[in-house]
């Protein structure tokens, strides 16, 4: 049986709008709108979508925090709106935007009140917090008013606060938003140390592909509160069509190459053409017909860029893929 | 879970005594109102000798009590709403209502670490300043003070059912200033901050005795000034703790009501 398990969860919110003086009209959001999947231990799955998909939604209803309007929700077998408190010992939640962390008071103050609220025992605790405190590189900072923390210190911050109790899930929303590059490599890098050698679940949203792209084995792509996708992360090129490009300079100016089967002429600039091919074809046996039949000085492949290929799935047309493919 | 409320406590404490400067600040503006309350006092009691049953002395006691405990009890603002209000309308109480313990008592052991400290920095220095500048009635004894600090006890705790049931409107209203506004108007009046509700005439003051804002000052003032003694104390007391259960009740439905049917905003 899976550690998480939807089966055709909804969401429906009711919003009342003004219409006139003292009119209103009743109108039914379906924020997530029959979504079932399964998340097994010890897996690591990235959950992706538009802003307004349904993700957050999602999240908080396996906090919790939120009770589906339909359909059947469990995360360590139990219900979570029924049982949010004992579910609570169970998971860990970093919202990106949000903090868990006491602001006006050091951050040692807000593990101090972790380790109270999730009563964990003194020794796993003390265990628990050097090895945070270690791989996070928070020793520095344990001082310090959370207040005066830049973000990707607090970022680093509330991940310790959400792992001091050993939760066997963790969900992460939106973890490296608004980091730079180095804090996005270290919160990374982290979480793949996490996930191999502690063997925590781990389901995270994002808009940072990248994320998906080192962390993830598995994607779920998510629109108006329906599942789009679900699978490995290089499935997405065969059901996004998405397609390769290869750049190459000729010796001189000439017409749109057009006469390689397989290839098809996407613009050219001077004596350099792009050629875009299928991302599951190989590049090679198109190389040699290019050069065989035209003065070729030099190319290069250019892989598919995921978000393009995801952008198409949320219904973006052929052209703006093409435009976001150079 | 008692460690954890007392850690939360001891936050609230300390989240306060950082801003040192505020408090400092707020010892000023509480001695100068309680100035200006004293010289109108001052003048009133000269006229009307004996208001309410007050002499001089006792009347100045009492303004120099509302000023020490307009931010233990929540007068005028129980000091911790507006922060509540924000993160129901930001969506942070999202982080708030994941974890494992109630969202009343949390926010309940959070205020009363504000509430103690409030008492030693905003309590304290202001009655002390206003002693040294004007004569007015001191408890009997050890006893007398202690009987006066059980009352502002059970009046802080009053205080903070009062604004925990009004900032649990936000998760209707979401913009809960309107709500706020009534009851710092309310505050204002009925704890007796402006005068003390013994000298409303007739039917006002009798339903502004019997009203939930006279646990916050007209009670404990009267405690200190030994108004109350043996059952009269038990009842005084017993008056407090009924509006604070019935609040308190009052806030935990709102609270079961919101976070069953409302949104959590944000993103």
């Amino acid at each position: 049986m899976p550690f998480i398990e939807l089966d055709t969860v909804e969401k429906i919110f009711t919003v009342r709008r003004k219409t006139g003086l003292i009119r209103r009209e009743k109108r039914e959001v379906r924020a997530v709108d029959g979504i079932s999947f399964g998340v097994d231990r010890g897996e690591m799955v990235g959950y992706i979508g538009p802003n307004g998909a349904g993700k957050s939604t999602t999240i908080k209803m396996l906090t919790g925090i939120l009770t589906p309007t339909g359909g059947r929700l469990r995360v360590a077998g139990i219900d979570p709106a029924r049982e949010r408190t004992r579910l609570a010992q169970r998971i860990g939640v970093v919202f990106g935007q949000r903090t868990t962390l006491w602001w006006d008071l050091p951050l040692k103050d807000s593990y101090r009140l972790m380790h109270r609220m999730y009563r964990i025992p003194d020794a796993r605790y003390r265990e628990n917090l050097d090895r945070c405190v270690d791989l996070l590189d928070l020793e520095e900072l344990l001082d310090v008013p959370v207040r005066q923390l830049s973000l990707g210190q607090r970022m680093r911050g509330d991940i310790a606060a959400a792992l001091l109790h050993d939760p066997d899930v963790l969900y992460l929303d939106e973890p490296t938003i608004g980091l730079d590059v180095v804090s996005k490599a270290r919160v990374r890098e982290f979480l793949r140390d996490l996930n191999t050698t502690h063997g925590t679940t781990v389901l995270l949203t994002t808009h940072d592909l990248t994320d998906i792209e080192q962390l993830c084995s598995r994607v779920m792509v998510i629109d108006h509160g329906r599942l789009m996708y679900d699978g490995e992360l290089a499935g997405l090129h065969a059901v996004g069509e998405s397609e390769r490009l290869l750049v190459v300079d000729l010796e001189r100016e000439l017409p749109p190459i057009t006469d390689v089967p397989g290839a098809r002429f996407v613009r050219s600039e001077g004596p350099r053409q792009w050629l875009a091919f299928p991302a599951t074809a190989s590049a090679a046996p198109l190389v040699a017909a290019v050069a065989a039949r035209h003065p070729l000085l030099d190319l290069s492949v250019r892989e598919p860029d995921i978000e393009a290929v995801i952008a198409k799935m949320y219904g973006g047309t052929r052209e703006e893929r093409r435009e976001s493919l150079m | 879970m008692l460690r954890l409320y007392a850690t939360v406590a001891a936050g609230g404490f300390r989240r306060h005594a950082t801003y040192r400067v505020a408090t400092v600040a707020g010892v000023f503006t509480n001695s100068v109102f309680g100035f200006i309350l004293s010289y109108t006092y001052i003048a009133l009691w000269d006229e009307r000798p004996m208001l309410g049953g007050y002499s001089m002395d006792d009347a100045l006691a009492y303004v120099w009590i509302g000023q020490a405990l307009i931010t233990v009890c929540g007068l005028m603002g129980g000091g911790f709403e507006d922060e509540l209000i924000e993160r129901i309308r930001t969506g942070d109480i999202a982080v708030d209502l994941y974890r494992p313990a109630d969202l009343q008592a949390w926010w309940f052991s959070a205020n009363a670490g504000r509430s103690a400290y409030q008492l030693l920095g905003r309590g304290v220095a202001p009655m002390a300043i206003g002693a040294l500048v004007f004569r007015f009635t001191l408890p009997s004894g050890p006893g007398a003070w202690l009987a006066f600090l059980v009352a502002v006890a059970l009046g802080s705790v009053v205080g903070f059912a009062i604004w925990y049931a009004v900032a649990m409107s936000a998760f209707w209203l979401l913009d809960g200033q309107g709500v706020v506004q009534v009851a710092w108007l309310g505050g204002l009046f009925f704890s007796g901050m402006l005068l003390p509700l013994n000298v409303f005439p007739g039917t006002l003051g009798e339903v502004a005795r019997l009203l939930p804002w006279a646990s916050l000052l007209q009670v404990p003032a009267d405690v200190y000034l030994g108004r109350y003694q043996g059952r009269a104390l038990a009842g005084a007391y017993a008056f407090q703790a009924c509006w604070a259960l019935v609040l308190l009740g009052a806030g935990r439905m709102a609270q079961a009501a919101a976070t069953r049917k409302v949104v959590v905003q944000g993103g």
